[in-house]
């Protein structure tokens, strides 16, 4: 029988790229290569029009899509409403509406 | 080696100091400069990062050296060969060599038309700023002093949406030093930096980057502003993302200030030498021989017509070119 003592154990918050999965990462950065470019000046977010009302941030979720941490990016970038704005502001060009769908698409619905 | 005759293409800074170097060495420079009057965008600028010193200043020594050399004034190069240059209109000009000394372009803020420029009202870009520092003051369309400052950095700089993928390099410490003048000019005022990156590369800019923080209180936000639009009163929100909150903010000031970058001289498409991609001149390569022309051996480059540089750094290397200019001739 188990005592409960109230002490849990927290998991480490760090960004573990030594054990991260890089395997979907990879596979969006193959076929949207551009992405790799991104600065991260935050032009996306500034206009994003779901961004304006809820949490979403493209430029924090492809962010970490890219790092291995996939946890959630699906339902995330589900919220994106593909108007595009986003696109026109991006100063590397990159075809940010293609990054939300092909996350999507490689992740599946299950994050 | 009096008889040797080299033609400095430009009359700015870097072309100022060629000259000036060639006469002292002997040689027999002609300057041929577009504008009415040379000085270049040294003679725009009030007064210069990181300390302040007056651009007059600078440009009095500059003029002061090249005084007595011939100068064609209000007079365009198109073309320059290993013979000589070819004035627009098809004049040719015999020279044993050429220091191609043409500069640079400011990126026109118009193409950036999410900020507004010359469609709404107190949107100005870095140069204006120098234009009213010069004049009267920085002052608001109906005259009032701004009581909320924005600068943005890098409009027309490391933006593929406009053709100029490279950084200016200068304009991060231009709205830094602006924001400074501002403060001085208002101390009440409140002053915000919107930046991709600071790159603070050239000496004593580090130094300046942090008084603007701690003694000017300017206020740096990681982001890029999106976009801008007016206000019913006349003033402009902005909107950026802090992207160290990792949320968007928006904000209403009285005078949005965009920091432009160096564009390549759109005159350097014609000069028949070979360019870079960003349309900047190429030299032979970056390293020892920043000053050749890969083109023809009588040809060097000084200054911002190869890629954005500083007066301190322009003017260093037009005395390079000038000296390798004089030594080509001596060996021939």
């Amino acid at each position: 029988m188990s005592v409960n003592f109230g002490y849990t154990i927290s998991l480490p918050r760090a960004v573990d790229l030594d054990r991260n999965d890089f395997s979907v990462a990879l596979r969006v950065l193959r076929r949207l290569p551009e992405l790799e470019s991104c600065i991260g000046c935050g032009g996306c977010t500034a206009t994003c029009t779901a961004g304006a009302f809820t949490e979403f941030n493209f430029r924090r979720v492809q962010t970490l899509v890219r790092r291995g941490e996939y946890g959630g990016a699906y339902r995330e970038m589900n919220k994106c409403m593909l108007c595009g704005k986003c696109r026109l502001v991006c100063p590397r060009g990159i075809n940010t509406r293609a990054v939300v769908m092909t996350i999507k698409r490689e992740l599946g619905t299950g994050y | 080696m009096k008889n040797h005759k080299v033609i400095v293409v430009g009359g700015g800074a870097a072309g100022l100091q060629a000259a000036a170097t060639l006469k002292e060495l002997g040689v027999e420079p002609l300057i041929i400069e577009r504008e009415m009057q040379t000085g270049g965008k040294v003679r725009r600028w009030h007064r210069l990062f990181p300390d302040f010193t007056s651009a007059s200043e600078v440009l009095a020594t500059l003029e002061k050296n090249a005084e007595g050399i011939e100068t064609l004034c209000g007079v365009m190069v198109d073309s320059i060969d290993a013979t000589g240059v070819t004035l627009a209109g098809g004049r040719h000009i015999k020279a044993d060599a050429m220091v191609v000394a043409t500069g640079f372009d400011l990126f026109r803020a118009e193409l950036k038309e999410e900020y507004g420029y010359g469609i709404y009202d107190n949107v100005y870009t870095s140069a204006d700023i120098e234009d009213m520092l010069n004049g009267d003051g920085v002052r608001l369309k109906d005259g009032s002093a701004p009581g909320r400052v924005a600068f943005l950095h890098c409009v027309g700089s490391r933006d593929e949406k406009v053709g100029q993928p490279h950084c200016s390099r200068l304009c991060c410490i231009t709205a830094v030093k602006q924001a400074m003048e501002l403060r001085e000019s208002f101390p009440d005022a409140e002053i915000y930096n919107y930046y991709m990156d600071i790159r603070m590369f050239g000496a004593g800019y580090e130094e300046m980057y942090r008084s603007a923080q701690e003694d000017g209180e300017v206020r740096f936000v990681r982001g890029r502003i999106s976009e801008a639009s007016p206000t019913i009163d006349g003033r402009v929100q902005i909107k950026a993302e802090d992207t160290l909150l990792g949320r968007p903010v928006k904000m209403t000031v009285d005078m949005l200030v965009l920091a432009v970058g160096m564009t390549a001289a759109e005159s350097n498409g014609r000069l028949g030498v070979g360019l870079q991609s960003g349309g900047f001149i190429a030299p032979r390569d970056l390293f020892t021989g920043a000053v050749y022309s890969p083109d023809a051996e009588n040809i060097f480059y000084a200054g911002c017509a190869t890629a954005p540089k500083n007066i301190g750094e322009t003017l260093n290397e037009a005395t390079a070119a000038a000296v390798k200019a004089a030594e080509f001739l001596l060996e021939k």
